[in-house]
């Protein structure tokens, strides 16, 4: 197996509160590979968002540590790198778009001087060459107009056409990889899908690698290949997205799934059936991890004793498939009972 | 624009007017008589009488306001009570004194403030962040007299750098470099309230500006922190700051009266002050109505500064 763009390894980022450490991302690993599109889903506070941030060494606040685990972009720690070398990859080789579609650009400066400034900023171009890079740019996010675009201040966009900008500043220069965090929230439905295709097709024709972070499954049905499932810090599911959709094995998944509303109702019998959504019970707890056991326990439908003190294992069911669940192993440990009582 | 201008022009009068009301009535109400001020302890109630009559000073209240306006747009400021000179002689020059200490205190003010608060932002809460606001909190509560009074005898009486007083006309001989040595000290003095103000708004709104999503998002695009700081964070910073500099220069104004008097600036300040020992109305009235006039038009000014600074409301003026 080829080297992945992206190996993330037991990454630990830690925030210090008033209550405790908090273990915002608690031994999160994963790959991703060139030209891949790894779907990071949870709810808010699951840390999905920090490990964005992790990666590009971003988290800005005082409190937050990255505690430990290795970084490893195209074979090299970034944990190890100085703040002038991961200043290079920021905009360079990695980027990050964020959720704040509306507020992401500068309002006092116009959209070509702000592509203009990091394209100069990474590829040392003369001002002519970054003002016709830019226009590239535009140009690839398939913005209307972009020669006046160039020239418009941000007030002047649209949400959509904001977000196409923000993409583009991410694209300027050619990134191998592009983390988006959660890209479309503060957009119109029809707006998101846009956003959504657009970052396909850029996956698509650039090879650009995308870490979709997200809370919405129907995106990462739509645009994701691979799909790992955050809850309390740590990825308690990942897998293709076609398995993970269609058989998730952790419980969280599986409530996860059934809460995602349905357009079709089940026409049983005569007239339909309003059914409520599902909701999974409680609320997600803070990772401040005091003791053992799974963090889902409290909220699980499927939970055991064991469940509540000692931390579960990991399952692997079908072609890379994984949940970290007693259940599952339970499972899997009677159906191999099983098999060898057959095959006996 | 052209609507704007208009708009704001009006109001400006409206408060020009109403400051001339204001001191005209308060000038009534100051115990003492102007006339028996002016003519000394010997007059006669005929010659008082007469001086009166010839000032209009018998005419009702009204009357005498509506006068004074008449002369006012004309362009006649009346004559001194105490000097016998034409006020607009008087206090021009008296003005032009002034707002040169004003302004060599406003440059002290932008100088030092804004990098204070800048630098206190960008290293919130860390110990330059502390000292810096607590040194800021501290000026901006030092009385001006007082202060005026420590600098004279630390910098000009203990270590005799740089004189006290002796500038009398700017026009006078010993040019700019004699004038700029005459205005460090009361310079620096006014400017310690309004920069310690400054440097404080400054910073907060600068701690505001930092946490914004599109500075995340420079930082996440690898542009450099000194950028992020003195380009994108301080231009968006900016409307505030030229705001709360154009109300600093009205306190810069009122509060030179106290300068001017302890440096023995030969500016406005000071001269209002004699003026309102000896009564001499004419003066007191043009000389507060000129503070008033800077002080509308500095605002009118960053106004439309701030509104030009912001490409979103640069098309509502433009």
């Amino acid at each position: 197996m080829t080297e992945p763009l992206l190996r993330v390894e037991n990454l630990q980022t830690h925030f210090a509160s008033e209550l405790g450490t908090i273990k915002a991302v608690d031994g999160v690993s994963f790959d991703i590979p060139r030209g891949g599109i790894l779907g990071m889903v949870g709810e808010s506070g699951s840390g999905k968002s920090v490990t964005g941030l992790s990666i590009l060494r971003l988290l800005g606040s005082r409190n937050a540590t990255i505690a430990g685990g290795r970084i490893l972009f195209r074979g090299e720690d970034l944990l190890t790198k100085s703040e002038a070398e991961m200043r290079a990859i920021r905009g360079g080789s990695i980027s990050m778009v964020f959720q704040n579609a509306m507020t992401s650009l500068d309002p006092f400066f116009r959209v070509g001087e702000q592509l203009v400034e990091v394209l100069r900023l990474h590829q040392g171009l003369s001002k002519k060459e970054a003002r016709e890079k830019a226009l590239n740019a535009l140009e690839l996010v398939r913005i209307p107009d972009p020669v006046a675009k160039l020239k418009s201040h941000p007030h002047q966009l649209s949400g959509g056409q904001r977000q196409r900008v923000v993409v583009a500043l991410a694209l300027a220069c050619e990134p191998d990889l592009l983390i988006a965090d959660e890209p479309t929230t503060a957009l119109d439905a029809t707006v998101q899908k846009q956003i959504i295709e657009l970052l396909q097709e850029i996956n698509q024709e650039l090879g650009t690698a995308i870490l979709m972070v997200t809370h919405d499954m129907g995106v990462v049905a739509h645009m994701c290949r691979t799909v790992a499932v955050m809850y309390a810090g740590r990825i308690v599911e990942h897998g293709d997205v076609a398995d993970v959709l269609r058989t998730p094995q952790h419980p969280y998944t599986r409530g996860l799934m059934a809460s995602v509303p349905r357009l079709r109702t089940e026409a049983a019998g005569e007239g339909h059936v309003r059914q409520r959504l599902y909701q999974i019970g409680g609320s997600a707890p803070l990772p401040l991890r005091l003791t053992d056991g799974c963090a889902f326990a409290p909220r699980c439908p499927e939970v055991g004793p064991e469940c509540w003190e000692v931390d579960p294992p990991t399952v692997a069911s079908g072609a890379g498939q994984e949940a970290v669940c007693h259940r599952r192993a339970e499972e899997k440990a009677e159906l191999t009972g099983v098999a060898q009582h057959v095959g006996a | 624009m052209v609507g704007y201008l208009a708009r704001r022009a009006g109001s400006m009068i409206l408060v020009l007017l109403g400051v001339s009301v204001l001191v005209f009535l308060i000038m009534q109400l100051v115990p003492g008589d102007p006339v028996r001020t002016m003519l000394g302890p010997t007059a006669t109630a005929e010659s008082i009488a007469a001086v009166r009559a010839d000032l209009g000073l018998d005419q009702p209240l009204v009357q005498q306001y509506v006068s004074y306006l008449g002369g006012l747009v004309q362009g006649d400021l009346n004559t001194s009570l105490t000097m016998a000179q034409p006020v607009a002689e008087i206090v021009f020059p008296k003005l032009g004194n002034t707002i040169i200490l004003a302004a060599g205190a406003l440059v002290i003010c932008l100088v030092i403030g804004v990098p204070l608060g800048v630098l206190a932002a960008t290293r919130q809460y860390s110990l330059f962040d502390r000292g810096a606001m607590f040194l800021s909190l501290a000026g901006a509560s030092v009385p001006v007299y007082w202060a005026a009074l420590v600098v004279i005898s630390v910098f000009a009486l203990e270590l005799g750098w740089l004189p006290t007083s002796g500038m009398y006309d700017v026009r006078e001989p010993g040019g700019l470099g004699d004038l700029l040595r005459h205005l460090v000290l009361p310079a620096a003095t006014a400017a310690v309230v309004p920069t310690a103000v400054i440097a404080r708004l400054t910073r907060s709104v600068m701690v505001e500006a930092l946490q914004q999503d599109h500075i995340r998002m420079l930082r996440a695009n690898g542009v450099p922190e000194r950028q992020i700081v003195w380009k994108h964070a301080l231009r968006n910073a900016l409307p505030p700051i030229v705001n709360i500099v154009g109300l600093q220069v009205g306190y810069l104004l009122g509060g030179v009266i106290f300068i001017e008097v302890v440096f023995s600036w030969p500016g406005l300040g000071g001269q209002l002050y004699t003026s309102i020992t000896s009564n001499d109305m004419p003066i007191i009235q043009a000389g507060v109505l000129f503070i008033a006039l800077v002080f509308v038009v500095v605002n009118l000014i960053a106004d439309i500064v701030v509104a030009l600074l912001d490409p979103r409301t640069r098309e509502a003026v433009g």
